[in-house]
């Protein structure tokens, strides 16, 4: 089994990313460029955090038309598992792989701090082991995180269950307050129709080590093992 | 400043005439504003140097010490880290966004240009009253916007820093950034050009008129004329700087890059001239080859632009194909400028016309100045002031002294960086009193910046030692043992004997304490002309220290939140009357004077070392210094940070002969306050008491509430859910936001 992590100019969570896969989940990861055109040799692919591009134009827009996103593109359509955490988000919904838009947040600040985040689909082979409304622990770090979606195309979303995390209060509420970046609906992941395609907004690769956790938890380590659980099963 | 035609150069005639002895000859224009970049304050320390040869600089874990551009430390198993500090207080102080920006754009540079990885950043921020006036708000918002947006973009974390707020920074704010690095032993690269017949291969952003006197603009002080000096100040492009980091990086595990500098203050002048310098070589340069932003920028503009994002390469000869393709694959841009020489001389040419000729030690070094330092009358004005009438409702002061600024939560701001990136912040912001970083090797390394100008103007030798003795107890606070600093000096005018006086001072304390402690001072820099010439008004003396520790076992990292119901609370060391600079007599009753806190170098080392001890023996639960606010304030932001009550008896706070008042808020050095619980209380008291270190228990953690009582007689009782709303609401609300 083999991961692959791309690397855009300007991804800045790639080495995070690679660190988790390699020596908390213990399994193969590489590095690839960009400008590589082949993932033949992968079973999946992540698509990391950062500012690819410095965020020029629009955050995640430039990076949807790299070289490699064409293999990216064969990978989802094929039932692979595609992952985009924050900026790889911003990038897989830019690059049309996941709907919807991810905005300025509403503050109009970045925001650096850990959330709570209810689980409300299993449908995706990322949290399909997971009991709804479970609580996942995260933190998240983003300037454009505000996700939106036309109305009409959200009810599509819930009723083909496909928003997968929202931001909670510590009750498993969502609230306007527990809410840090105006998100529509307090949306945090959604998934694509097959539920192989999924991006999120908190960083999962930052809350796998009890270590780093200040609430000593580890769940987003849950998030990569199922994806390797699914890549063992398939 | 003479004029010399159609170039301006701050150099002054003596120095000229020094320049036209040291040549033999007349000096042309390229050659005198080369010489002018390199000899300004900001470049040449011509005034400083003398006296910070006081500050130790050596000690077991030190491989480089100040002089290179950041300090190297052994953190063992092959692991070095690398530490520096930075200021970019003036072109902050007239465009708050880029020049804070910029200003990590510099530090970052400064750490990779050793080879190392910069793995973290932190600032340390002054600024007036943000409560009154709205320019100082403005130049706030987006200084931490512009260290937001770069430091973030460029996927380094901001772990850690501290802000004060003061009248006197309305117009010249304070923007200090450190930056940490990590790399291993034999990857260390020197800004030296050593071998003559490599390669100078300028690396980055292409060369402007942006930035143009730089430095000369930074040795000077700030006039209502300064907004047209907007040139003066660099454009920040984070996005090209996470690429030059990556290549640099990539370049250097090719073993072929034989000396690295980042261009700064002074541009390539200063950048050439130093590595030629250090590297006891000499170096060709040729103008026309370097890639320019704009057509027909004249030599002089080439050689002192300070653009952003540039660094100079030397690299061995013959495999200039073999790093260049590394820069090729991040598609940046580059330009092979030179060679090093044998010729000790650095020569600019233009399409092979040689336009100066100067010997590289002219040029790197300028001759000292010895300035004249006397004593301000302020200072002995100040010392005896009357005592404040002691408040009634000692509660409402209390809830005041939380929303003041300078003491408030900084939520506000660090939720505003990515302290996360790098999966390394183990102690986050807000969760102790300094940041800890986990290391490859499986060691920790703790880091915390520290100032306090208001007790530094009322007493420059103590305020300054206590720079120092408190970035280092915030660093046992965590648990980790100081292994080195670096300062940032920040004064007015030198050429002022009473700015000069307050410099040296800060400087001899400083080195006193440093030398008490053990602690080698590894780097540093020097601002002057921190001066307003509108309102007439320096800066207070604010010497900011940047601190870092070791913690060699994970389970001896401590947290400030008190934990649980029932634990002891004790506070170590003696409370004395020193309110002068406190944020008590200055915030609740506007007064500036009296005695500052005057530092116990033998108690304050015996204290630190006692709480190390007592961490190791694993005997203690919270750690937190006594700082800003005193014993109250420290005690509330434990309460806050464990959402848990505590009910202290004043009584038994160790001091002689103390107002309530002064018990609560007195900001003394050398204290803690230690979170027990029954199983390890007397082991710990023990371990104070062997130790010399006064202490006594003042009460007990639990309930809801925080609550004081003095001599039978309940004085204070706030629920933490009150504590804590003030001191997080208040900095939003002087922002508008609620």
């Amino acid at each position: 089994m083999r991961v692959a992590i791309i690397q855009f100019p300007g991804s800045n969570c790639d080495l995070d990313t690679i660190h988790v896969l390699n020596n908390v989940m213990k399994v193969k990861a590489n590095l690839v460029w960009h400008k590589h055109n082949d993932l033949r040799d992968y079973d999946a692919v992540i698509l990391p955090g950062g500012f690819s591009y410095g965020d020029r134009l629009r955050a995640g827009i430039i990076a949807a038309y790299s070289p490699i996103m064409k293999e990216v593109r064969r990978m989802a359509k094929d039932g692979y598992p595609v992952l985009g955490i924050c900026n790889g988000f911003q990038i897989l919904v830019e690059a049309g792989l996941l709907p919807g838009a991810l905005l300025r947040n509403s503050s109009l600040k970045f925001i650096c701090k850990w959330v709570n985040l209810s689980v409300i689909s299993n449908k995706s082979i990322f949290t399909n082991k997971l009991k709804k409304n479970h609580l996942l622990r995260m933190p998240i770090a983003h300037n454009e995180g505000r996700y939106f979606i036309e109305e009409d195309s959200l009810k599509e979303l819930y009723k083909r269950n496909q928003i997968i995390i929202k931001y909670v209060d510590e009750n498993g509420k969502a609230t306007e307050s527990s809410n840090p970046n105006g998100s529509i609906d307090s949306i945090a992941g959604i998934c694509n129709d097959e539920g192989n395609v999924f991006g999120l907004m908190p960083h999962p690769e930052r809350a796998s080590e009890r270590l780093l956790s200040p609430f000593d938890s580890d769940d987003g380590k849950t998030i990569f093992s199922f994806m390797i659980e699914y890549i063992k099963e398939r | 400043m003479v004029a010399l035609n159609s170039i301006l150069v701050e150099l002054t005639e003596d120095e000229i005439k020094e320049v036209r002895r040291m040549l033999g000859r007349e000096p042309n224009y390229l050659e005198l504003a080369m010489i002018d970049a390199e000899w300004s304050e900001h470049c040449s320390y011509k005034s400083s140097k003398p006296v910070l040869k006081q500050l130790p600089t050596k000690g077991p874990r030190v491989i480089i010490g100040p002089g290179y551009d950041a300090g190297v430390i052994d953190v063992d198993d092959g692991y070095v880290v690398t530490l520096h500090i930075e200021s970019h207080n003036h072109p902050s102080a007239i465009d708050p966004y880029g020049g804070a920006a910029t200003g990590i754009g510099g530090v970052l540079r400064d750490i990779l240009c050793m080879g190392t990885r910069p793995i973290a950043l932190l600032n340390s921020l002054r600024f007036g009253n943000i409560e009154e006036s709205a320019h100082s708000r403005w130049l706030f918002k987006h200084v931490v916007r512009g260290i937001s947006d770069y430091g973030n973009c460029v996927g380094v974390p901001t772990v850690s820093g501290e802000v004060e707020f003061d009248d006197c920074f309305e117009r010249n704010c304070l923007v200090d950034v450190i930056c940490l690095g990590l790399g291993k032993i034999n990857d260390l690269v020197l800004a030296e050009a050593k071998h003559p017949g490599d390669s100078v291969i300028l690396v980055g952003g292409s060369t402007g008129r942006d930035g143009i006197h730089g430095v000369t603009f930074a040795s000077r002080v700030l006039t209502e004329k300064s907004d047209e000096e907007r040139s003066a100040v660099q454009i920040p492009d984070p996005f090209m700087k996470k690429l030059i980091v990556e290549a640099t990086l990539e370049a250097i595990a090719t073993g072929h890059v034989r000396g690295l500098k980042d261009l700064g203050g002074g541009g390539l002048t200063c950048g050439l001239s130093e590595m030629a310098d250090k590297g006891g070589c000499g170096i060709d340069v040729e103008l026309s080859r370097v890639h320019l932003r704009e057509k027909n920028l004249n030599p002089i503009e080439t050689m002192i632009s300070e653009s952003q994002e540039r660094m100079v390469f030397i690299i061995e000869q013959g495999y200039e194909k073999e790093v260049c393709e590394i820069f090729d694959k991040y598609e940046l841009p580059y330009s092979i400028i030179g060679r090093v020489t044998d010729s000790s001389k650095l020569i600019v040419k233009m399409d092979g016309l040689e336009l100066a000729n100067l010997p590289v030690k002219t040029v790197a070094n300028a001759p000292i100045i010895h300035r004249k330092a006397i004593e301000p009358d302020y200072i002995k004005n100040l010392k005896f002031i009357e005592k404040p009438v002691l408040p009634s409702n000692l509660s409402s002061v209390l809830l005041k002294m939380l929303s003041c600024p300078s003491i408030a939560s900084k939520s506000w701001v660090y939720e505003q960086y990515d302290h996360e990136v790098g999966i390394r912040t183990v102690v986050k912001p807000g969760q102790g009193d300094a940041a800890v970083l986990r290391l490859p090797n499986g060691t920790f390394l703790a880091i915390k910046v520290d100032g306090n100008s208001k007790h530094c103007y009322i007493d420059p030798y103590n305020g300054a030692a206590g720079c120092l003795a408190e970035a280092c107890r915030n660093l046992v606070s965590v648990g980790a043992e100081p292994i080195a600093f670096v300062d940032h000096l920040q004064f007015g005018d030198p050429g002022n004997p009473e700015v000069f006086w307050t410099f040296s001072e800060s400087v001899r304390g400083l080195a006193d304490y440093s030398k008490a402690i053990g602690l080698p001072c590894i780097g540093g820099k020097v601002s002057f002309y921190n001066e307003d010439k509108v309102k007439n008004m320096a800066i207070k003396p604010s010497p900011v220290i940047a601190a870092i520790g070791r913690i060699e076992k994970q389970d001896w990292i401590t947290k400030m939140n008190f934990k649980h119901d029932g634990n002891y609370i004790i506070v170590l060391g003696e409370t004395k009357s020193e309110m002068g600079g406190s944020e008590y007599y200055e915030y609740i009753h506007g007064l500036v004077g009296g005695v500052a806190p005057k530092i116990d170098f033998i108690k304050e080392n015996a204290t630190m070392y006692a709480v190390i001890d007592s961490i190791r023996k694993g005997l203690v639960k919270a750690v937190h210094d006594v700082s800003k606010g005193g014993i109250a304030i420290a005690l509330a932001e434990m309460c806050i940070s464990g959402n848990i009550g505590a009910s202290i008896d004043c009584s038994n706070i160790p001091a002689y002969d103390l107002r309530i008042d002064e018990l609560l808020f007195s900001e003394t050095h050398s204290r803690f306050i230690i979170e027990t619980d029954s199983v390890n209380m007397d082991d710990f008291l023990g371990t104070m008491k062997r130790a010399g270190v006064a202490y006594n228990v003042i009460g007990k953690v639990g309930g809801e509430a925080l609550k004081f009582s003095y001599k039978g007689e309940e004085l204070i009782s706030i629920p933490i859910s009150d504590l804590k709303d003030r001191w997080l609401g208040a900095i939003p609300k002087c922002m508008g936001e609620n």
